[in-house]
């Protein structure tokens, strides 16, 4: 088992498992901090694969900016064990069965597929997930989309402070 | 690594995602699960990325396929934060409005 093996299954476990206790976790804090791990578990796979940039875009983004969002926003409303709503165990089990299938009918469309035979994604090889690369094309080819996504940030930054006055 | 391998893994990272948004009442819990959703497509669109890199490299060495697949990931993430606070904001009026997070408040809509 060559060590590119055993980084990958190493980080898709943390990552599958951190996911895991996002969910079964009761406090809505710990909720948060689980799905920090399960970000930097990503972050270790777009490493893994030479992404460089969407690596510590992932981190500061986020699991530096959104999480801490998430958390402020838990600690505002001051939520706790007591106060989680429930749901019943029929609609829990309910859930998971049809997230399940969900799983179990693409993982066998996958298992079947004659154009995902023997291709292989390039490990620590290749350059353009540096940001020298991606920069350039961001920039040139890129460019409109990138003016928009600003015009995005602005009104989502106007949305938020609209909907979260106090009228 | 096979391409496959981060299909399953994307697939099971997915699938906790909608196993949450759907048994979990916490609004913002639910919120929570759609970024794990957000982040196993990401980790997909970039293992495709390097996966058509690592098939035009056989030919040309110094080919920059899959840049756009990286770029994609870059917008979706910019989109990811605007939609964030905006559902955060929506959440705190929510709780404002209601004292309460569960998502079972928010079926006087459907009137």
């Amino acid at each position: 088992m060559s060590t590119t093996e055993i980084l990958f299954f190493f980080l898709s476990a943390m990552a599958i498992f951190s996911a895991i206790m996002v969910l079964i976790s009761k406090n809505p804090i710990y909720s948060v901090l689980w799905l920090v791990v399960t970000f930097f578990a990503i972050s270790g796979h777009y490493i893994l694969l030479n992404a460089q940039f969407l690596a510590i875009v992932n981190i500061i983004v986020y699991a530096g900016a959104i999480m801490v969002l998430f958390l402020f926003v838990i600690m505002l409303m001051n939520l706790n064990q007591q106060h989680e709503p429930q749901k019943g165990l029929w609609m829990k089990l309910a859930g998971v069965i049809s997230g399940g299938c969900f799983m179990m009918v693409l993982v066998s469309l996958v298992r079947q597929a004659v154009d995902l035979k023997s291709k292989e994604a390039l490990t620590f090889g290749g350059d353009i997930g540096l940001i020298k690369n991606l920069g350039r094309v961001l920039f040139s080819d890129y460019v409109v989309p990138f003016e928009i996504t600003s015009v995005l940030f602005l009104s989502a930054m106007v949305g938020a402070i609209v909907l979260g006055k106090k009228d | 690594m096979p391409i496959q391998y981060y299909i399953y893994l994307c697939l099971a990272l997915f699938s906790i995602g909608i196993i949450g948004a759907l048994t979990r009442r916490n609004v913002i819990v639910v919120f929570m699960c759609i970024e794990l959703m957000f982040n196993a497509v990401n980790l997909l669109l970039v293992a495709f990325s390097k996966m058509h890199l690592g098939m035009a490299a056989i030919s040309d060495k110094a080919s920059t396929v899959g840049t756009d697949g990286q770029l994609f990931v870059f917008f979706i993430m910019v989109v990811a934060a605007a939609e964030v606070s905006v559902g955060l904001a929506i959440i705190v009026m929510l709780f404002r409005n209601t004292h309460s997070v569960d998502i079972n408040f928010l079926n006087r809509l459907k009137n």
